[in-house]
């Protein structure tokens, strides 16, 4: 019975401690999304609140509880309600499945994991809720009996059916690399330096587009393009209920920079880890760990902050054309490449430098098919062109 | 066992609401929710791989395309004259139907005496399991569906194909 509670208390302290620090860098988020605009654009940014600006946050937030909560009249108001809810919901039931470190030694041989719930299904997991995150702004489009919004709406969920297709297919080629669905045993694949982005670059880049795709970010924030649709699907919200819209959006920015971190980059490794070990203790080391995987996150966040300063937006035709006919086509041949990446090594006996060597040739030859495929493609286009 | 109570009643009226409510949206988003709950038995049968696909492919796809589409076509709250009384018998008599075969099918299977705790293993629904089990006892029917799905995703790829000037069939 001390055991199990024991257990349960530092299970309870985790979940706080994650979801803490999960809204905490969500809301810094904010901030630092104003210095990198305003470095990019050669500004000063926010500076008012607090030395260097750092309250900014806080004053945000006090304005957004502050102002008038709107309701419009011919809107249908439970469903107005529930869509900026199911965003912030969707958005942090994500991290549940996340190995943030390793075991902690809690003493009297209690051992605890860092990691939410160790299901054997983890990425499916991931996948599902990813799925339905774009429930939130579809109810919360069409609630607001607003044309905008509904526009903004449908183009969510057309983008995010699209692109979850090629995510998909670039998670099956870490399963086939892990042989597991589970997060943990990814990420214990991985440990000593073997991450992999090594043997997936392919499906890493595919990944990260999507992840784009998936939280609505520039170069594909087109549900919330402001040029044509207004405010997209939040024109109707005001107050808290779009401030939780706005939060979803940071808060899955993070959780999918630690998804990544998670498949692609070793999770909780680091190099060094055995002396670590060896002159401080277990704990020490996978506290430290702890913290390397919160930096490849944040470090995901400034890529994502760093791509909307950096590129336009895409047109809608182009989003779509990107997804089906680039992406997926792509995310099937780096399918087929990675049984090449495990089947020959295993066949001949070669060391792991030899997959790598496998999986870096890969890029070359998707290059080379692509420009066959598309002078083939083009040729084509170019006769039916010319006989009509 | 409580819960299940629980669940399954939540299960009816959730399923109930799809046909009772006037408003599609409000018909959809309760069968969303219908599946969420239905999903939730495959977790008390210890099935996480299948409440997971359950999620991801109906909740996650097939129902935002359902609201994709009627939204798109934007139905009135109301409209009568899309259900004649016509379509009301003829919607009686197929639901009529179906619960007569389940109802018969039903009645005389022997839910045995409770779970037989000698061979009762709790890692069936397991997605090691099932795998297994798919690729190794009925690999040939698993191939078969799935050539019945790709035929069906080249059907309506020709279907929605068309280019500008010209005719597909």
């Amino acid at each position: 019975m001390e055991l199990t509670s024991t257990v349960f208390t530092a299970k309870a302290i985790y979940v706080g401690v994650i979801f803490a620090i999960t809204l905490g860098v969500a809301a810094y988020s904010t901030y630092f999304e104003r210095i990198f605009a305003a470095f990019f654009q050669d500004r000063v940014g926010p500076d008012r609140a607090g030395p260097f600006g750092i309250l900014q946050p806080l004053a945000d937030a006090v304005k957004m509880f502050m102002k008038e909560d709107f309701i419009p009249a011919n809107s249908s108001k439970w469903l107005f309600i529930l869509g900026p809810c199911l965003s912030m919901f969707t958005a942090l039931m994500t991290s549940a499945v996340i190995p943030f470190g390793d075991t902690i030694d809690l003493g009297n041989g209690v051992k605890f994991d860092l990691q939410g719930i160790d299901v054997n299904i983890g990425i499916l997991w991931v996948f599902g809720i990813v799925s339905l995150g774009v429930y939130g702004i579809l109810v919360g489009g069409w609630a607001s009996n607003n044309k905008y919004s509904l526009l903004g709406a449908i183009r969510a969920a057309s983008q995010n059916i699209s692109y979850e297709l090629a995510m998909g297919l670039s998670i099956i080629s870490i399963l086939m690399m892990t042989g597991s669905l589970s997060t943990k045993a990814i990420v214990e694949a991985q440990q000593n330096g073997h991450w992999n982005i090594l043997y997936q670059p392919v499906g890493f880049i595919l990944f990260i587009i999507c992840a784009f795709a998936e939280c609505n970010r520039t170069p594909f924030d087109l549900p919330e393009c402001e040029t044509e649709l207004i405010g997209g699907y939040h024109t109707e919200y005001s107050s808290m209920k779009l401030g939780f819209y706005l939060f979803a959006e940071y808060i899955n920015m993070f959780v999918s920079g630690a998804v990544m971190a998670t498949l692609y980059f070793g999770g909780y490794d680091y190099p060094f880890y055995e002396t670590v070990v060896n002159s401080f203790g277990e704990n020490v080391a996978n506290f430290i760990g702890f913290g390397a995987l919160i930096g490849k996150a944040l470090f995901f966040v400034f890529v994502f902050m760093w791509v909307r300063w950096t590129l336009p937006r895409f047109r809608y035709d182009q989003l779509m054309n990107l997804g089906w006919t680039g992406l997926i086509p792509i995310a099937m041949f780096n399918v087929v490449w990675t049984g090449l990446i495990i089947l020959l090594p295993a066949e001949f006996n070669l060391s792991s430098l030899a997959s790598i060597g496998i999986a870096i040739a890969g890029i070359p030859v998707l290059i080379v098919g692509l420009f066959i495929y598309h002078s083939i493609a083009g040729g084509k286009k170019k006769k039916t062109a010319l006989a009509r | 066992m409580q819960f299940w109570y629980f669940l399954t009643a939540l299960t009816l009226i959730s399923a109930l609401m799809v046909v009772l409510s006037k408003n599609p949206i409000h018909s959809v988003l309760y069968l969303v929710f219908t599946f969420f709950c239905i999903s939730g038995h495959y977790v008390l049968l210890n099935a996480q791989f299948l409440m997971a696909v359950n999620i991801i492919v109906y909740a996650g796809a097939i129902m935002v395309l359902f609201l994709f589409v009627i939204m798109m076509l934007d139905l009135r709250r109301n409209s009568p004259d899309s259900k004649t009384n016509l379509t009301k018998l003829a919607g009686a008599v197929v639901g009529g139907t179906v619960l007569v075969i389940i109802i018969a099918a039903t009645r005389k299977i022997n839910l045995g005496t409770g779970a037989d705790n000698a061979l009762y293993d709790s890692q069936t629904g397991m997605v090691e399991n099932l795998g297994k089990l798919l690729y190794r006892n009925y690999l040939l029917p698993f191939e078969l569906v799935s050539i019945l799905f790709f035929v069906a995703m080249v059907g309506a790829v020709m279907l929605g194909k068309r280019e500008a000037g010209e005719r597909n069939f």
